[in-house]
């Protein structure tokens, strides 16, 4: 057990899968440098460019690359580089990956894990900054997967490259730079469950990636003026752990959803949705979701601040609830 | 090429084989017994034929939307086939993906697609695949003239270039992408011009003389086979029918065109060879189309008896 950086902690994950299962490998533009954001550091050294592939900027060969390596029993983990350029490989994402097992009357098995780095990070624009989970929740056949912290990234990264269908793994990029305990040796988080990271009775906050640490920072507020919040990750978005959230809020009678992502459309739509549609008769107010606003990421840092949601923005909307 | 004459009586039977079905399966489309469309492969046989029969059985191909032809090239049952194209629960993809999706792992055939071009990225992996397993096969990628505009197509083939990938690409260039003429759209005349971009060898092969198309593939794939990476064949060839179905009534082309490249029938010119060379007789011809014909019906008859698939089966194979 050592503290390390979430950073630190994935490249472990997929250097120990790397050494465990020879059918794994990884391609991505500058992986063999270690990537721009440092998760794929001396994997390159370590196991040479058979099975740590540097390619050309061609998202949809890279994403390509990987449905057909997997069709014929390879484990790829294809690395999209922004999240943003996820939309440049889509149909290999969303027509191919997806699909194909179910087109296939499930004669396909295509353990990709697609790895990809989101959100704003000091004033990348519009194009570098996006949190876009929502886009591949919304396609049956992948899962998609963001932690929070460094722990959870390692387990679930690990579960991720185990995995036999395609997975979306989300690293946003200020959780890899958060630091936490992790094992040192394998160890895995499973996928599809939610985690309860902080308990409480008088309401429940949804966070996911790095909201996680400003819910819990409007917890640790909250406490002081004597309400008592349950902060719960759900770190799998799809398929999404449901019972945990529905449990809670049975209990709390109260919920606010936070993401980066923006509002319109995002995973909080859908988890009110659920909580309405399944815990009705337990609810004393809306679920609020807190989220970013409707327009793409600005530039100007002051513009940024304001449009990403903060512990002050959860603790608004805990207020007009409570 | 020198080759058994039983393989080049199999080519003629491979060749009539993909036409009988397709014929049948156009019928079986315009009277709705099967749903949705189909996308007739007739008049670019020697295509398929002439590239799998350069193959081993381990072997991969990837495929288009118009690719019945490929999968009984690569050794599909036509019975399991109907069964597909019928949506019965015992078809290829158990009724789950109907004709353009149509697939069969077990044989190396990875998959007809619906997406254009999008198979070109999926064999450079297979292929990718196949290197990093050390295991020798080749991928065999078809895709017609349109696709060669896709930006995955470019892509694709320069990836496989640098990696040197164990890959032949195969253009089946039969003058239109759906119901635009190549000329039209593409910024050169002859496809294999474009392996310059990539620095690969690009070849022009008559694509109506299975003959030809075969020892084109067969010395593609012994490169592929040998590390020296991939080729771009350009087969030249001409689909007789629609771009979907028969004659959606979308564009009509050309009567003469369409008669000058129907008297270059793949099927009656190599008919015609292995007569004069004293291989098949066209009695012994005649005698095959007849069986082939028989099992067709057969296997429409196979396909109309299976099951249909049960509620169940809905969600089921979302994940693994």
């Amino acid at each position: 057990m050592t503290v390390k950086t979430a950073t630190a902690a994935v490249v472990e994950a997929v250097d120990q899968e790397m050494a465990r299962d020879p059918k794994v490998f990884i391609a991505g533009e500058d992986v063999r440098i270690g990537g721009p954001f440092g998760t794929d550091a001396n994997l390159f050294e370590k196991y040479g460019d058979k099975r740590v592939v540097n390619t050309a900027i061609s998202e949809q060969a890279l994403a390509g690359l990987g449905v057909g390596a997997a069709a014929v029993g390879l484990r790829p983990i294809i690395e999209i580089m922004i999240m943003d350029f996820m939309a440049v490989a889509m149909d290999q994402i969303v027509n191919q990956m997806a699909k194909m097992k179910y087109m296939l009357g499930g004669k396909a098995v295509l353990p990709i894990v697609v790895t990809t780095h989101a959100g704003i990070d000091s004033s990348s624009g519009a194009q570098h900054s996006g949190s876009l989970e929502a886009w591949f929740c919304h396609v049956p056949g992948l899962k998609v997967v963001m932690p929070s912290n460094a722990y959870d990234a390692k387990g679930l990264l690990i579960s991720a490259i185990r995995d036999d269908s395609p997975v979306i793994f989300i690293h946003n990029k200020r959780v890899l730079q958060s630091s936490a305990d992790v094992p040192d040796e394998p160890y895995t988080v499973p996928l599809g469950v939610a985690d309860i990271k902080r308990s409480g009775d008088d309401i429940t906050l949804i966070a996911i990636g790095r909201m996680v640490e400003e819910a819990l920072a409007a917890a640790d507020q909250l406490a002081d003026q004597g309400i008592s919040a349950e902060v719960i990750d759900p770190r799998t978005l799809s398929p999404l752990d449901t019972d945990t959230i529905l449990a809670s809020v049975r209990k709390t009678t109260r919920a606010v959803v936070i993401h980066e992502a923006v509002k319109f459309c995002g995973l909080g739509a859908e988890i009110a949705a659920t909580i309405s549609d399944e815990a009705f008769d337990f609810l004393d107010a809306p679920v609020k979701r807190v989220a970013a606003p409707f327009s793409p990421i600005p530039f100007a840092p002051i513009l940024e601040k304001l449009y990403l949601p903060d512990k002050e923005t959860i603790l608004e909307a805990v207020r007009e609830i409570m | 090429m020198d080759l058994a004459k039983e393989r080049l009586i199999r080519m003629f039977e491979q060749m009539t084989r993909m036409r009988e079905f397709d014929e049948r399966a156009a019928v079986l489309m315009e009277q709705a017994r099967i749903p949705g469309a189909v996308h007739l492969y007739c008049g670019e046989e020697a295509v398929g034929v002439g590239i799998c029969e350069a193959l081993r059985p381990d072997d991969y191909i990837t495929s288009t939307h118009r690719g019945h032809g490929h999968l009984i090239a690569k050794g599909g049952d036509p019975k399991l086939m109907y069964a597909e194209l019928f949506g019965k629960s015992n078809g290829y993809n158990r009724g789950k993906g109907g004709s353009m999706h149509i697939a069969a792992l077990d044989l190396g055939m990875i998959g007809a697609n619906g997406i254009v071009a999008a198979g070109v990225p999926i064999a450079v992996g297979v292929a990718f695949a196949s290197n990093y397993q050390g295991n020798g096969r080749v991928t065999a990628c078809f895709f017609g003239d349109g696709a060669t505009n896709e930006g995955a197509f470019h892509e694709a083939l320069n990836m496989a270039a640098i990696l040197k990938a164990p890959v032949v690409f195969v253009c089946e260039n039969n003058l239109y992408a759906e119901w635009t003429p190549t000329a039209m759209q593409t910024s050169v005349r002859d496809i294999a011009d474009r392996s310059a971009s990539y620095g690969i060898p690009g070849v022009i092969v008559d694509g109506m003389d299975v003959m030809a198309v075969h020892e084109a593939a067969v010395e593609a794939v012994a490169r592929a086979r040998n590390g020296e990476g991939p080729t771009l064949l350009e087969c030249k060839t001409y689909r007789f029918y629609d771009h979907v179905g028969r004659d959606f009534g979308m564009l009509k082309r050309d009567e003469d065109e369409i008669a000058a490249w129907r008297a270059r029938d793949p099927i009656k010119l190599w008919r015609e060879a292995l007569a004069e060379q004293g291989v098949l007789s066209e009695t012994e011809a005649d005698a095959i189309t007849e069986t082939i014909r028989a099992e067709i019906d057969a296997a429409i008859a196979f396909a109309e008896q299976s099951p249909d698939p049960v509620p169940e089966d809905l969600m089921c194979d979302v994940y693994s």
